[in-house]
């Protein structure tokens, strides 16, 4: 494994940096004001085709290599945890259908993804049903070649804005994928507001009631909705939050620099007080840790070995932690200037919380990899 | 061992598969003796990650594609039953 980014990656990193910088940094407090991400913005990630990031260019996506994709998760994870957010959870549509769908399945939604002229979501979580996700309660009942959907999920990231929907239901109670349009009868979008952090996720409430679905709609096979699909969908998921994470733990610690370079206190500049350097100097090593987390789970991806669910999931739990802890001292650092709205450190505190909770809380990856310790692999 | 030959492909005979396949599956299920018929996901001995790293293991080790088609519990419930998978998918595939 090599943790030195080739010259394609390299290039790819500063076309990244360059349009985040210019077209989304600037932009990504009022975003978390105005509670969502302009449709603009949404159709210029699409103009650069990051929406098929990681399709295959027969599909019409641009392939890039899993490191590649990590490193522009990271830059817009820099600038708003919202947009990564909305990456997020349209990527983990796109790598459920790229693995699991049928051919057929594959030519119908592929393109359209990969072009952006169609936004996933995933839809997992339900009311009651959150960590213990493979009991969710939506049934699916099957008569004549059509799925009758009915039941609730919430905190949908995107979902006030999506197209389509991977939904996991229970049918004759068994795990089992959908994929559903907004559009479809019975299917109600509600949106949910005033949120800690992700505030620009648009994030929506679900209800179907008699949603009546073709097969043709049913990603894999009945009973592997949660194990393969949502498997599938949710390591993927992992993998760009904890890129994200990295984006995030970066603007902290170019924040903090900046900030204790230029304010003064008791006649000499922040950085020279060496509880602040102790900060900074924590900020930065738990952020290269992290870094080196990603890589490996990225290299892991990129030779498909089974490992790669694992050091996805440790790379993900580290990294919201260092995002948090990271924040938290981002937000100490400035003082009373960290906790008004003239700083984004309040902004990126707020979204490091979400991150230790979404796609498995900190508390579910603990408990996967300690059950993977006792295995002794 | 004895291999079979066919084209460019060199085929493992079904003992190899086997044994590679137990070897994967008792890193996961430890303090059980897995016989080749034992059902893995009945007898509740894997968590819910087992699945896609089981997909990923057969994937990378024997160079074949498990897709949608291939979802069929029977495929993966027993070493004997992903053994007969693989050497079905590798001789649709060479």
């Amino acid at each position: 494994m090599k943790i030195e980014r080739t010259d394609e990656q390299q290039k790819h990193q500063e076309i990244f940096k360059a349009f985040i910088d210019k077209e989304i940094f600037p932009y990504a407090d009022a975003f978390d004001k105005n509670e969502s991400i302009p449709t603009e913005t949404i159709q210029k990630i699409a103009a650069q085709g990051w929406f098929g990031a990681t399709i295959p260019k027969t599909s019409g996506g641009l392939e890039m290599d899993t490191i590649s994709w990590g490193l522009l998760c990271k830059e817009i994870g820099r600038a708003s945890a919202s947009l990564l957010s909305l990456v997020t959870v349209h990527y983990m549509v796109c790598q459920a259908i790229y693995k699991w769908g049928t051919d057929a399945q594959k030519q119908l939604w592929l393109p359209k993804l990969a072009k952006g002229e169609k936004i996933g979501a995933f839809a997992l979580t339900e009311p009651e049903i959150g960590s213990d996700a493979k009991n969710v309660g939506t049934s699916a009942g099957y008569t004549d070649g059509a799925f009758e959907l009915n039941g609730s999920k919430k905190w949908i990231s995107c979902g006030q804005i999506a197209d389509v929907f991977l939904i996991i239901a229970q049918s004759d109670g068994k795990p089992t994928a959908f994929i559903v349009e907004k559009n479809t009868p019975g299917f109600e979008i509600l949106p949910i507001n005033d949120m800690l952090g992700f505030r620009a996720a648009m994030l929506a409430e679900i209800h179907m009631k008699g949603c009546i679905v073709s097969e043709h709609n049913l990603i894999g096979k009945i009973g592997f909705g949660f194990s393969h699909v949502a498997g599938a969908a949710l390591d993927s998921g992992r993998y760009t939050i904890a890129w994200g994470c990295i984006g995030l733990g970066q603007a902290c610690k170019e924040a903090s620099i900046n900030y204790a370079t230029q304010r003064k206190q008791f006649g000499t500049y922040l950085k020279d007080h060496q509880l602040i350097q102790q900060m900074i100097a924590d900020m930065i090593t738990n952020l290269e840790a992290a870094k080196l987390l990603c890589y490996k789970a990225g290299y892991l991806k990129s030779i498909r070995d089974p490992q790669m669910i694992m050091a996805t999931s440790m790379a993900k739990y580290f990294a919201a932690k260092m995002a948090a802890k990271a924040s938290s001292d981002a937000v100490q650092i400035h003082g009373a200037n960290g906790c008004s709205s003239n700083y984004p450190v309040q902004r990126y505190m707020r979204d490091a919380k979400i991150m230790e909770i979404i796609e498995g809380s900190n508390q579910m990856q603990q408990s996967l990899i300690a059950k993977y310790g006792f295995m002794g692999i | 061992m004895v291999k079979k030959m066919e084209g460019d492909f060199i085929l493992m005979e079904s003992s190899e598969i086997k044994q590679k396949i137990k070897e994967f599956l008792e890193k996961y299920i430890k303090n059980v003796d897995l016989s080749e018929d034992q059902d893995i996901f009945q007898s509740r001995l894997v968590n819910s990650l087992f699945a896609m790293q089981l997909v990923l293991f057969i994937e990378k080790e024997f160079k074949i594609k498990v897709e949608n088609a291939d979802l069929d519990l029977t495929n993966f419930n027993t070493i004997i039953a992903i053994t007969a998978f693989i050497e079905r998918k590798q001789n649709n595939e060479n």
